[in-house]
């Protein structure tokens, strides 16, 4: 920059000698134009190249969306032309004294609550495993992502033809002895909500095994070692040592999974789809969503829903921000680098 | 430290190594288990697809006897399971190019520039991974719409793409924040302004981050489920998710054709996956860094 900045100046006093020949002296500054108005308006441009297209698309695609439907949750609406009927909050009225929401927000927070108990110890255990030093580490590794990266579709259909009540788990339970624990896995309202609970399980611990690992890698091998050679056992350095400073990744992967399960759709869709669902006790609040809103023709009530679960998640993140993310000064989702 | 250590562990190394022998073995066998479990419902998939329908129907749980090939050569033979592998391929492809190009331009902004309402302008994309599609679809599809997009797959690609870009930034501002300034400095005595140094250096430099945020939108796009599901309702528009739903409620006696379909349309991203796991790891690692 000095370098630059040097030239400038031998530049300027190059053109400056020469200058007066041609004109005053006192047309000298304006006509070298200051290295900061200079630099100023290509750089807004630069950014506007930069940043704005990416900001359009986001703003076009995700931030309108959520505009539009909380304006349209103020009408009746098929869908189709302009919204006229406007019916003020009659829609959330119904939204929230319907059973049938009240049921899905239920299996939402269940199912919240259930997939931190269950993934969060799992996928720490499943890391840690994989972070040591094994033969075949990348083969096991992809072959333990491998749920995770196939499609909800895949899945649901693997599984619930698996699942059928002449499927091939109860046909594997009755070889085994074990025919009396055969049942309806996925109609019989009291299994179905832990059926899902495995699927989901089965599916997204990989999600949470790929965020500890990272975490893992970012842990210096330095601080383990000292503390190896300072007599600490395996456990202990994993309890004492790397458990603490995977904090924030574990709270990072805790929000997303939270979020997650509060806008499940795709599983509960392809496996029991919107009638099973209902009556097997797995409906969520996604699924009531398209079942009321899209596929009855209701565009304003379906609108109205998504605001409902707007809401909720956002006073969820906050509520978890305020709370539990304060702590990790630098891991904040609304502003730092992470 | 470097005198004390030999001196302490050597007589401890026999009961040391035969201790982590024993543990290691035990590793083993967990992995082993977990494999098992994970992979067990995805065996039952390949494999249903080697048998015929009465085996299945007579013994749900078992083998192939026969290895009927036939069922994954009828898949291939059917133009629709094709036409859906170029549907999907097209919207990922397209998805994963924009996402990165946008999003590299975008975290390059806002990590190399300093200017009012950078903090704010970020603060906005990481908003967008609070609110993942599900919230927006249902006013997402009117806009569509009425853009005259449903039905095609750039109704698809458009929205995927602002739907990837909040996590692509966050997973690349740390990479090119942590290019040295020096770097860029030397750049500009070299004569490469702003740009050129973006286009030149910053790319490659940041190559780690954008394999990881590619791969992760070509994954998501290639299995998406919900925005198709909403955009796109012919046949000849459909990807693979939407088709392989549609084969098996067609075909929801021939269950052992379901399977192959079904295994066939899950190998593009199992292959994608596992050429480039370990760096969707290393990739990650900034991003998750307290």
């Amino acid at each position: 920059m000095a370098v630059l900045r040097e030239e400038t100046h031998a530049e300027e006093a190059a053109r400056g000698s020469r200058r007066p020949a041609g004109g005053g002296a006192s047309a000298l500054p304006p006509a070298v134009p200051s290295p900061r108005a200079r630099s100023r308006w290509p750089k807004r441009a630069e950014l506007l190249l930069l940043i704005g297209p990416a900001l359009l698309v986001f703003l076009a695609f995700v931030i309108l969306p959520v505009v539009l439907a909380a304006y349209y949750g103020f009408f009746s609406w098929s869908g189709y032309g302009a919204a006229t009927d406007f019916v003020g909050l009659r829609n959330y009225i119904t939204i929230l004294t319907d059973p049938a929401f009240l049921e899905a927000l239920s299996h939402n927070a269940f199912i919240v609550v259930m997939s931190l108990v269950l993934q969060g110890p799992l996928a720490l255990g499943i890391a840690l495993l994989l972070n040591r030093k094994l033969r075949f580490q990348s083969l096991i590794r992809v072959l333990i992502f491998v749920p995770y990266v196939i499609s909800e579709v895949v899945v649901g259909l693997g599984w619930s033809l698996m699942l059928q009540s002449n499927g091939a788990l109860n046909g594997l339970l009755e070889k085994v002895g074990l025919g009396n624990l055969a049942t309806d896995w996925l109609s019989d309202p009291s299994a179905a909500i832990w059926t899902l609970l495995v699927i989901i399980t089965w599916k997204y611990v990989g999600f949470a095994v790929i965020l500890f690992l990272a975490g893992l890698q970012g842990i210096p091998d330095e601080i383990t070692e000292a503390a190896r050679i300072d007599g600490a056992s395996y456990w202990q350095v994993q309890r004492y040592i790397v458990l603490p400073l995977m904090g924030p990744t574990v709270r990072i992967w805790a929000f997303l999974s939270i979020i997650g399960s509060l806008q499940l759709f795709d599983l509960v869709w392809i496996v029991w789809g919107q009638y099973v669902a209902g009556t097997a006790g797995t409906s969520t609040m996604a699924t009531y969503m398209v079942a009321n809103g899209r596929n009855s023709g209701s565009y304003g009530y379906g609108n109205a829903v998504a605001v409902v679960i707007f809401l909720i998640s956002l006073v969820v993140a906050l509520l978890y921000q305020r709370f539990i993310l304060r702590r990790d000064s630098a891991v904040n989702t609304t502003g730092g680098a992470h | 430290m470097a005198i004390a250590a030999p001196l302490s562990s050597r007589p401890r190394r026999r009961r040391v190594s035969e201790q982590s022998r024993r543990s290691s073995l035990i590793s083993y066998l967990v992995a082993l288990v977990l494999v098992g479990l994970m992979l067990a419902p995805v065996a039952y998939i390949i494999l249903g697809g080697f048998r015929t329908n009465s085996e299945i129907t007579v013994d749900p749980s078992g083998f192939p006897q026969s290895w009927a090939w036939s069922n994954f050569g009828d898949v291939l033979a059917s133009g629709s399971f094709w036409t859906q592998v170029l549907n999907s391929t097209i919207a990922a492809v397209c998805t994963t190019v924009f996402v990165v190009v946008l999003g590299l331009m975008a975290a390059y902004g806002l990590s190399r520039y300093s200017f009012r309402g950078r903090a704010a302008v970020y603060a906005l994309f990481t908003a967008g991974l609070m609110f993942p599609l599900t919230v927006a679809i249902t006013p997402l599809y009117i806009l569509v719409r009425n853009l005259g997009l449903t039905n095609s797959l750039a109704g698809v690609i458009i929205p995927q793409i602002a739907f990837a870009l909040p996590l692509t930034i966050i997973v690349l501002v740390p990479f090119l924040a942590a290019i040295p300034n020096e770097l860029q400095e030397a750049a500009a005595i070299d004569g490469l302004g702003r740009l050129g140094f973006f286009f030149r250096m910053v790319v490659r430099l940041s190559l780690p981050g954008v394999i990881t945020v590619g791969i992760l939108a070509f994954i998501a796009s290639w299995n998406a489920y919900l925005l198709p599901l909403f955009i796109l309702n012919g046949e000849a528009s459909y990807t693979l998710p939407l088709g392989t739903q549609a084969f098996a409620s067609q075909y929801a006696v021939d269950t052992a054709k379901v399977l192959a379909f079904t295994s066939l349309s899950m190998i593009p991203a199992l292959v994608f996956f596992s050429l480039f796991e370990r760096r969707i790891v290393g990739g990650l690692t900034g991003a998750v860094k307290g």
